[in-house]
């Protein structure tokens, strides 16, 4: 029984128009076009300089910030006001103000005063700008302390990161597994509540429901094809990762298809239950969207989640993405081992038993 | 002759409101049962109870030998069914969706394709063995999806007003259809608004706000109310109903 079922959809989805080439399309584009477009990585600070004291120290510490591949000199003002309606008209992102008697009050008071202003409506782009040029600031005067003092006596503590995992801190890295999680949730767990509800519509439901045709068999007969097709789509997003982006797993690949089946498990049910509650597409297309978001914001694939606010966590940890996207990123870049996962391995099986527990009932209930 | 369907005093109330109250009738083995009444007399709340779809609310019922409240499960693999909603899947091709339904009712994959080409060929629908159901005609869907629900030759289909939108010329070769199943010994249950079509059944209901208000044979029926039209009947019983709609 099972077996013409399956069948069924299997005919069903490969003969409709659209659908196939969504399906294969939709990894691609998210994982080739996103991660460039989805980045944080501060390019192109525009800057302008007011330099007022005109020294050879000024010209020197303005060449040290144009230098920084980041930051564009594309205005040099004489006023710190004029420099100002700059940022206003959204012509530069940064200024900086060196004052009068820079160069002066350096040497003799080893002391003084530069201004950096930074337009924050972009707050990543601000505080990354704020923070590229204040770093260059700080090397400028220890190496010109250094210099007139004739004493290395740099601050008291030098701070120095490594970045572990992603040393170049290539956002890419740290969105493709996440955005993989992002394309199997939608795929796996969407999809098949639109195939319930679609049936729903037609009336096929009905004819289905007459018939010995038990609800296991009939919901299993859904949810099958599209695990097979979640493991298709993450199988094309290990291609694309590797192919646009070089990045391989760094531990087991097996280990990422064991989790993507049981998150499948976790998300198809998310998938039964709006099913079951929505009698037309215009819900079931409601609800998905009001889901997808709480779950794509609130599971840190954007925003790492141990940034999140305590509040956020919270919700967040009611989501299975949480731990797969956090499962994804340990295996692709740290390497992690099935041993080392384990407690995510765990909250994903509760995930799979509390909502397909729901799911089971909440169709029960409709009879 | 034995029963199929046996009703006793069954009820169902959807809160304060009694949508079928207190009915018992008896359908024989290859009878054609009229079941007719207006719109909202509760009809199809019956045919629900009777499919298994639907809990009464107090009395009971058996079809083909299975009590409706506990064997839910065994009636739905002795009976067939055709809404008035077509219910076939478009997208798929004839010979597929009578594989499906023929599977999902047990039968084997060898009977299966045996009695796919003899079905279609009865139908003369050789050349459309391959065609996608949303290819075809209303009148041409209806007959594939009855001849879909008796495929597994159940105990008894339930055809809740197959005719409907149907010209009539088709109307005729769908009562045919009929005639030839019944013979087979299959019952059908069939509900419809055509009174013309009422005359064809072997005996008739006509349900009036919930309650049965007269069983009889058509031509027990027309002398039972001394008219010769099986519509002034309905006419003189369901202008007396409190409800009007569903």
């Amino acid at each position: 029984m099972l077996g013409y079922l399956v069948e069924k959809e299997f005919k069903q989805i490969f003969r409709d128009k659209l659908l196939p080439k969504v399906i294969l399309l939709f990894p691609f584009m998210t994982l080739i076009l996103l991660p460039y477009a989805a980045n944080f990585e501060v390019k192109n600070m525009r800057l302008a300089i007011v330099d007022q004291d005109n020294s050879s120290y000024s010209k020197e510490l303005v060449g040290k910030l144009i230098a920084n591949n980041s930051i564009n000199l594309v205005a040099n003002e004489h006023t710190y006001n004029a420099a100002l309606g700059l940022i206003q008209n959204d012509k530069v992102d940064m200024v900086i103000n060196i004052p009068k008697n820079f160069e002066k009050d350096f040497v003799v008071d080893k002391k003084s005063d530069i201004l950096i202003a930074v337009n924050s409506v972009n707050g990543t782009k601000g505080t990354m700008g704020g923070m590229y040029a204040l770093s260059i600031i700080r090397q400028y005067q220890d190496e010109k302390t250094t210099e007139i003092t004739g004493v290395n006596d740099p601050p008291g503590v030098e701070i120095k990161t490594i970045y572990q995992f992603n040393r170049e801190l290539d956002y890419k890295f740290f969105m493709v597994p996440a955005l993989m999680v992002m394309v199997l949730t939608i795929v796996s767990g969407f999809l098949p509540a639109f195939n319930i509800v679609g049936e729903k519509e037609k009336g096929n439901m009905e004819q289905i429901n007459v018939s010995p045709v038990t609800k296991p068999i009939f919901i299993l007969s859904k949810l099958i094809p599209y695990w097979v097709i979640g493991m298709v789509i993450m199988t094309i997003g290990f291609i694309v990762a590797r192919l646009f982006y070089g990045i391989v797993p760094q531990g087991s690949i097996l280990t990422i298809y064991l989790f993507s089946f049981v998150f499948t498990l976790a998300v198809s049910g998310m998938g039964l239950i709006l099913s079951n509650y929505a009698n037309t597409y215009q819900q079931v297309v409601f609800m998905m969207f009001f889901f997808i978001m709480i779950l794509i914001l609130m599971s840190g694939l954007y925003t790492p989640f141990n940034s999140m606010p305590p509040w956020a966590q919270k919700i967040g940890a009611f989501s299975p993405l949480t731990y797969f996207i956090d499962v994804m990123r340990n295996v692709y870049l740290k390497g992690s081992k099935l041993t080392d996962l384990l407690p995510q391995l765990y909250k994903l099986l509760a995930f799979v038993l509390v909502i397909n527990s729901w799911a089971v009932l909440s169709y029960r209930k409709k009879n | 002759m034995e029963n199929v369907i046996v009703v006793n005093n069954l009820t169902k109330k959807f809160g304060h409101f009694t949508a079928v109250d207190n009915i018992s009738f008896e359908v024989k083995k290859g009878e054609i049962f009229g079941f007719l009444g207006a719109n909202g007399a509760g009809k199809t709340t019956v045919i629900r109870m009777l499919c298994g779809l639907s809990r009464p609310s107090a009395g009971n019922a058996t079809v083909a030998g299975f009590d409706i409240r506990h064997q839910s499960e065994k009636i739905k693999a002795n009976i067939g069914y055709m809404s008035q909603k077509f219910s076939l899947y478009e997208d798929l091709k004839v010979w597929e969706n009578i594989k499906l339904f023929a599977g999902i009712y047990g039968m084997k994959k060898k009977d299966i394709a045996l009695k796919t080409d003899i079905l279609l060929e009865e139908l003369g629908f050789q050349d459309e063995k391959q065609t996608l159901v949303s290819a075809l005609p209303l009148g041409w869907k209806q007959k594939l999806a009855f001849s879909v629900a008796i495929f597994h030759n159940p105990k008894v289909v339930f055809l809740d007003e197959p005719t409907g939108g149907v010209d009539p010329v088709v109307r005729r070769q769908f009562w045919e259809l009929i005639y030839k199943t019944a013979e087979k010994g299959i019952t059908v249950f069939v509900t419809t608004h055509y009174m013309d079509e009422a005359e064809y059944c072997d005996r008739v209901s006509i349900m009036v706000d919930g309650r049965i208000e007269a069983l009889e044979t058509p031509k027990a029926l027309k002398e039972k109310f001394a008219s010769n039209s099986i519509d002034d009947i309905f006419y003189q019983l369901a202008r007396n109903a409190k409800r009007t709609d569903d």
